[in-house]
C-alpha cells in the first residue's frame, strides 16, 4: 500500500523547480506531500487527483513565464480560485501544476463615471459586493459559494447565484480581460466599451471556458446602480404542482422578481434543523421570492405576487418585516447545499436546468427517478430560471450505492434534455458532466469546440482531461 | 516512510463518519484566523481535515509534516460556528494530536520543557503555588527588571520573554494564605457554588477568582473554595496528551462530587469548554462518563450564571469607553456571547462598542503563542488594528490566555497609555 501522497514520478525536473521557484520566489512554490494532497480536491465529492506542484504566482509576468515553462515541458496548468466548483473542474487529473490565483486578489479600480470595476481574478466574490456596495454600486452576481470562490473562479465556470432571474448570471457582467495563453502571450479583450463589436467576442468565449483555455489575470465587469431597497415574501405549499404554477403565474404576469428560490421538503427539514428558522415543515414546498428596487414598486409586486401565490394554492404566505429578515432567510437558502450534507456523508450535487413552464415536472420526475433507483434526493434552486440542484445524500464508500447514483443522475439529465432543457446551467462541465455533454451540443459542437481549444492550447496544457470524454467514464478518479 | 505498528492501531481513533461529514464547501475557510493569514489549504480547516481523511486512509504518513498542519491550528473553532454541515473539527483535530503525539512515544522523546509543563507542573497545585512564589519573589525583588536589563532574559525562550512584560504582579503567599474556604451570600443565600480556581488562573490571576467570588457572593451565592481540585486538563487534551488530560478530570470530578455544590463555576473560557466536554473525555469508561456528565451539568461559565442571577447592582459608575474580545472556547465553544456584553453594559456610565470580528482567535490560544509564536504575532496584530479602531480604554477578555495576549498586544503596539486590558470579573468587581 502507498502510505505517502508523494508521486515517485513527478513530471516537474529539479531543473524546472528551481527556474519555476525564481520565478515565483520559494515561498509561493509548494511541493511537499501535504501541500500537494491539500490541492488534490475541490468542493466536488468523489473526485481526487495529486498534482506536482502548486504554484501562487503574484503577477500577470510572473503567470506568462510559469506558462512558457510548462508548455515548453507539456505540463499540465490547473488554474484554481478558491476550489468551491462542483464539477471536478480544478482536480489535476493528469497531474501537473495547480496555479493558484488567489495572490490576484486586488480591486484595482470602481470607476464612478463609467459604472466598471477593474480587479484582480482573485477576488473573493463577497468582497467584491462590499467594495463596490460601500460605492453605492451594485454587482448582481451571488452565487451561494460567495463568501468563498473568487470572481476569476466565477467567470471561469460562468457562476450563477439567486439573482439571476432579474438580473442575469456571471457573463452578462464580464466586459473586459486580460488573458494569457499557454504560448505567455498576454492580450487583452473587450474593455470598459458597452458596444464593442471588434471581431470575435473573444470575452465571451472565455466566460465559461474552465481555464481549458488561457490563464485569466484582470477582470473588468460592469456595474449597476445600488437598488434603493428590497423584500421578501415567502409561500409555502402542500403541493409541488402550486409551487410551479405560481412562478410560471408571477412571470406572465410581467413581474421579474430578483430572486425566486424553490426548496422541497427534504430540504427545508435540513436547513431548518441548521438554521432554526421554525420552517412549517408539514408543507411539500417553499418559495423564497425577493423583489429589489424603488419602495413603492417593491410593494407592488411583493403585495401583487402574494395575491398569486394565494390563489395558486399557497397555504402559508409570509411578507418580510425587515430588511434583515429577509436576508436571514436568504442566508438559510444560501447554506442548503451544506446543510444538506448533514445527513448522510456524500453529498452530490447536480445542476439540471429546464424551461421555466416545465419546473413542475421535471421536480415530479425527479422523484420518480429517486424511488426507482432507490436514493435518496432532495431538490432546491432557482425556480425562477428553472435551474433545479438534485441533490443526492449517499456514501461514496458504499461502491455499490454510488452506481445506482450514476443510474439515477444520468436518466435525470436525459429527462432535463427531453424536457428542453440542459445538462448544467451554472456549476459548468467540467470532469463530473463530460459525458453527458454531447446530449446537449451533439458531436458537432464538440468538435468544434476542441478546435477551438486547439488554436488557443495545441499542446493541451490548458486543464487537460475536462469538458471533453474519452472513452471511459469517470465517476471514481481516486489516483494514487 | 512506512507506518509503525502503534501507527495502524493509532489510526483506527479517527470518527471517519465525522471526518467524511465536511463536504469540502469551505464555508468555513474565511472564519479561520490562520487561513486568512496565509491563503494556504494546509493552514484551514477545510485543508487540515482533508490531511487528516489522507492520514487515516494511509495515504498521507504521520511525519513531521502533519505535526507542523495539525499544531498551527489554533483550536479558535471558529470554523465549527461557520460549518454549515455541522463537523465537530473540535474534537477531530483533538483526535489527530492524539494520535500524533501516540506515534511518537515509541519514536522519540518529547521536548523537555514540554514535559516538566505537562507531567510535573501543570497537574500540581502545589507546585503551581510554587512557582507563583517564586514568580512573586521575581517580581518583588525587581529580578525581572534586572534579568532583562541584563541580558539574563535571553536565556528564556523568546515567546516566554516577551509574555512575562505582560504579566501583572501576581499575589503574594501572604495574601494567598489569607484566603477563607468559604465566603457567605451577602444577601438570601440562593445557591451554593463551587470556584474552579484553575491552574495558571489562581496564581498568575489570584484576584481575579477572588473577584469572581466577591461577584458570586453580591449576587446571593454561598462560594465554597473546594480542596483537592486540579487543572482542568485542556492544555493536555489540545496538546494530545488525552491520558494526562482524563487523570486530571478524575481528580476534580472527585473533588467537586465530595464538595456536594449546586453550580462549579469557572471564570476561564478555555478551562470553561473543556470541564464542559468531559463527559466527551470518557466515551470508552462507562462508569466515569456517568459521573462525568453529572459534574458537566453543574458547570457554569462565571458571565453565564451571574447573567441568570438577579441583576448585580453597582454602586461604581464608570465613564469609559469599554470593547469585549470573545474567549474562543466561550463563543464557539460554549455559545457564550451576550452575557458578558450585556453585564458590560450594564455597568452604570460604561459606554460599550463592539469589536470589529470580536469573535476571531486573538492568536494565544493555549499555549499556542509559545509554541507558533511568529503566527500568534501576525493575528494578535491584525487584531490590534482592529481594537484601534474602537478608541475604547478598556478591553475586556473572559479568559487568562486571551488577557495576556491582549495585554502583549497593548506593548507591541505601544498603546499602555491609551488602553488597559482587564478580566471581566476584575471589570465588574470594580463597579461594585
Ligand atoms: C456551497 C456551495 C454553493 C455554491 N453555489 C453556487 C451557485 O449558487 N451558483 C453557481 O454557479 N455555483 C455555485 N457553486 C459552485 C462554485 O462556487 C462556483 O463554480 C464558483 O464560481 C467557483 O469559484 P472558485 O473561485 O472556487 O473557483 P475554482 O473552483 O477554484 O475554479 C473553478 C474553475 O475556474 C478556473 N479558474 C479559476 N481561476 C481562473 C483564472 N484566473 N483563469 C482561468 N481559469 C480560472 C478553474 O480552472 C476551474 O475550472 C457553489 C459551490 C458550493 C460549494
Ligand atoms: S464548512 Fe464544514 S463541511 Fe464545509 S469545508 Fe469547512 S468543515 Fe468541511
Ligand atoms: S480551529 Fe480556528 S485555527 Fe483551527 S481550523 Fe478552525 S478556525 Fe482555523
Amino acid at each position: 500500500m502507498q502510505t505517502t501522497g508523494m508521486k515517485k514520478d513527478s513530471k516537474i525536473s529539479p531543473v524546472m523547480k528551481k527556474q519555476l521557484q525564481s520565478i515565483v520566489g520559494e515561498k509561493w512554490y509548494l511541493d511537499s506531500p501535504n501541500d500537494l494532497y491539500t490541492y488534490s480536491y475541490d468542493a466536488t465529492p468523489i473526485f481526487q487527483s495529486m498534482p506536482d506542484a502548486v504554484v501562487m504566482p503574484g503577477t500577470t509576468k510572473e503567470v506568462s513565464e510559469v506558462l512558457k515553462i510548462a508548455n515548453e515541458h507539456q505540463i499540465p496548468i490547473i488554474p484554481r480560485g478558491s476550489g468551491t466548483n462542483l464539477a471536478a473542474s480544478t482536480i489535476p487529473v493528469h497531474g501537473g501544476i495547480v496555479l493558484n490565483m488567489t495572490r490576484f486578489n486586488q480591486i484595482i479600480e470602481i470607476d464612478q463615471k463609467n459604472l466598471t470595476a477593474t480587479i484582480g481574478p482573485g477576488v473573493v466574490t463577497a468582497d467584491l459586493h462590499n467594495a463596490v456596495e460601500a460605492a453605492g454600486l451594485f454587482y448582481p452576481p451571488d452565487p451561494g459559494s460567495m463568501r468563498i470562490s473568487t470572481v476569476g473562479g466565477n467567470m471561469a465556470q460562468c457562476a450563477g447565484g439567486m439573482r439571476g432571474l432579474k438580473y442575469g448570471v456571471t457573463k452578462d457582467y464580464i466586459m473586459g480581460l486580460e488573458y494569457v495563453l499557454p504560448s505567455g502571450a498576454v492580450l487583452r479583450s473587450g474593455g470598459k466599451n458597452v458596444k464593442d463589436v471588434a471581431g470575435y467576442d473573444m470575452t465571451r468565449l472565455l466566460v465559461g471556458s474552465e481555464g481549458t483555455l488561457a490563464v485569466i489575470t484582470e477582470i473588468t465587469l460592469k456595474l449597476l446602480p445600488l437598488p434603493e431597497t428590497k423584500r421578501t415574501l415567502v409561500a409555502y405549499f402542500t403541493k409541488l404542482v402550486d409551487a410551479a404554477k405560481t412562478v410560471e403565474k408571477v412571470i406572465s404576469s410581467k413581474i421579474i422578481p430578483a430572486t425566486m428560490e424553490f426548496m422541497d421538503q427534504g430540504t427545508m427539514k435540513v436547513v431548518d434543523d441548521f438554521a432554526k428558522l421554525g420552517l412549517p415543515l408539514e408543507m411539500k414546498a417553499m418559495l423564497l421570492v425577493e423583489q429589489d428596487g424603488p419602495e413603492e414598486l417593491v410593494t407592488r409586486d411583493i403585495e401583487r405576487i402574494a395575491e398569486i401565490a394565494k390563489q395558486e394554492g399557497a397555504s402559508i404566505v409570509q411578507v418580510s418585516k425587515t430588511m434583515e429578515d429577509g436576508a436571514r432567510l436568504l442566508a438559510a437558502r444560501r447554506a442548503a447545499l451544506s446543510a444538506l450534507s448533514r445527513l448522510r456523508p456524500t453529498t452530490i450535487l447536480e445542476d439540471a436546468t429546464v424551461p421555466r413552464s416545465r419546473l413542475a415536472e421535471i421536480v415530479e420526475e425527479v422523484e420518480r427517478i429517486a424511488e426507482k433507483y432507490q436514493v435518496q434526493i432532495c431538490t432546491f434552486g432557482h425556480a425562477g430560471d428553472g435551474n433545479l440542484h438534485p441533490t443526492c445524500m449517499t456514501d461514496e464508500r458504499d461502491k455499490e450505492e454510488i452506481h445506482r447514483v450514476e443510474l439515477a443522475f444520468e436518466e435525470i439529465f436525459h429527462t432535463a434534455i427531453r424536457l428542453g432543457g440542459t445538462i448544467t446551467g451554472e456549476h459548468g462541465v467540467g470532469l463530473a458532466k463530460m459525458n453527458y455533454l454531447h446530449l446537449k451540443v451533439g458531436e458537432g459542437g464538440i468538435e468544434l469546440m476542441r478546435q477551438i481549444k486547439e488554436a488557443f492550447d495545441p499542446n493541451n496544457i490548458m486543464n487537460p482531461g475536462k469538458i471533453f470524454a474519452n472513452s471511459e467514464r469517470r465517476r471514481l478518479v481516486v489516483k494514487k | 516512510m512506512k507506518l509503525t505498528k502503534t501507527g495502524e492501531g493509532v489510526l483506527r481513533k479517527f470518527d471517519m463518519d465525522e471526518i467524511m461529514n465536511c463536504m469540502h464547501c469551505g464555508f468555513c475557510l474565511p472564519a479561520c484566523p490562520t487561513f486568512r493569514q496565509t491563503g494556504l489549504e494546509s493552514y484551514g480547516p477545510r485543508g487540515r481535515i482533508a490531511l487528516m481523511k489522507g492520514v487515516a486512509n494511509e495515504k498521507l504518513s504521520i511525519d513531521h509534516e502533519f505535526e507542523k498542519n495539525m499544531f498551527a491550528c489554533l483550536g479558535c473553532r471558529a470554523c465549527e460556528t461557520a460549518c454549515p454541515a455541522g463537523v465537530a473539527y473540535g474534537s477531530l483535530i483533538e483526535t489527530a494530536r492524539v494520535v500524533i503525539e501516540e506515534n511518537k512515544k515509541s519514536q522519540a522523546k518529547p521536548p523537555l520543557a514540554r514535559k516538566i509543563a505537562f507531567e510535573h507542573l501543570f497537574p500540581h497545585p502545589k507546585r503551581m503555588e510554587w512557582m507563583g512564589t517564586v514568580l512573586w519573589a521575581a517580581q518583588a525583588a525587581g529580578l525581572q527588571n534586572l534579568a532583562s536589563k541584563t541580558g539574563l532574559i535571553k536565556v528564556l525562550p523568546r515567546p516566554l520573554a516577551e509574555m512575562q512584560e505582560a504579566v501583572e504582579t501576581v499575589a503574594s503567599p501572604k495574601e494567598r494564605k489569607k484566603r477563607q474556604l468559604k465566603m457567605n451570600a451577602e444577601k438570601e443565600k440562593l445557591f451554593t457554588v463551587g470556584l474552579f480556581t484553575g491552574c495558571v488562573m489562581d496564581v498568575m490571576f489570584y484576584e481575579t477568582n477572588q473577584a469572581t467570588a466577591r461577584l458570586l457572593t453580591k449576587a446571593g451565592c454561598d462560594v465554597v473554595f473546594v480542596e483537592n481540585q486540579s487543572c482542568c486538563g485542556a492544555l493536555h487534551a489540545h496538546s494530545g496528551e488525552m491520558n494526562g488530560a482524563k487523570g486530571l478530570a478524575k481528580r476534580n470530578i472527585e473533588a467537586f462530587e465530595k464538595a456536594n455544590v449546586d453550580f462549579v463555576v469557572n471564570n476561564a473560557g478555555g478551562c470553561g469548554a473543556a470541564l464542559k466536554e468531559y463527559h466527551h473525555w470518557f466515551h470508552d469508561e462507562p462508569e466515569w462518563k456517568e459521573r462525568a456528565m453529572a459534574f458537566v451539568e453543574k458547570m457554569r461559565d462565571a458571565n453565564e450564571l451571574l447573567a441568570e442571577l438577579p441583576p448585580l447592582s453597582f454602586t461604581k459608575p464608570m465613564n469609559v469607553r469599554i470593547t469585549y474580545q470573545d474567549s474562543c472556547h466561550l463563543a464557539h465553544g460554549q455559545g457564550i456571547r451576550n452575557q458578558p456584553r450585556e453585564l458590560i453594559r450594564s455597568i452604570p456610565g460604561a459606554q460599550y462598542v463592539e469589536l470589529h470580528q470580536a469573535d476571531s482567535c486573538c492568536g494565544s490560544a493555549g499555549i499556542y503563542n509559545m509554541t507558533n509564536y511568529d503566527m500568534s504575532m501576525q493575528i494578535l496584530d491584525d487584531k490590534m488594528e482592529d481594537v484601534k479602531k474602537t478608541k475604547a480604554h478598556l478591553i475586556v477578555t473572559s479568559n487568562p490566555g486571551c488577557l495576556l495576549q491582549m495585554k502583549q498586544g497593548i506593548i507591541r503596539t505601544g498603546m499602555q497609555d491609551k488602553i488597559e486590558a482587564i478580566h471581566i470579573m476584575d471589570l465588574l468587581a470594580r463597579a461594585l
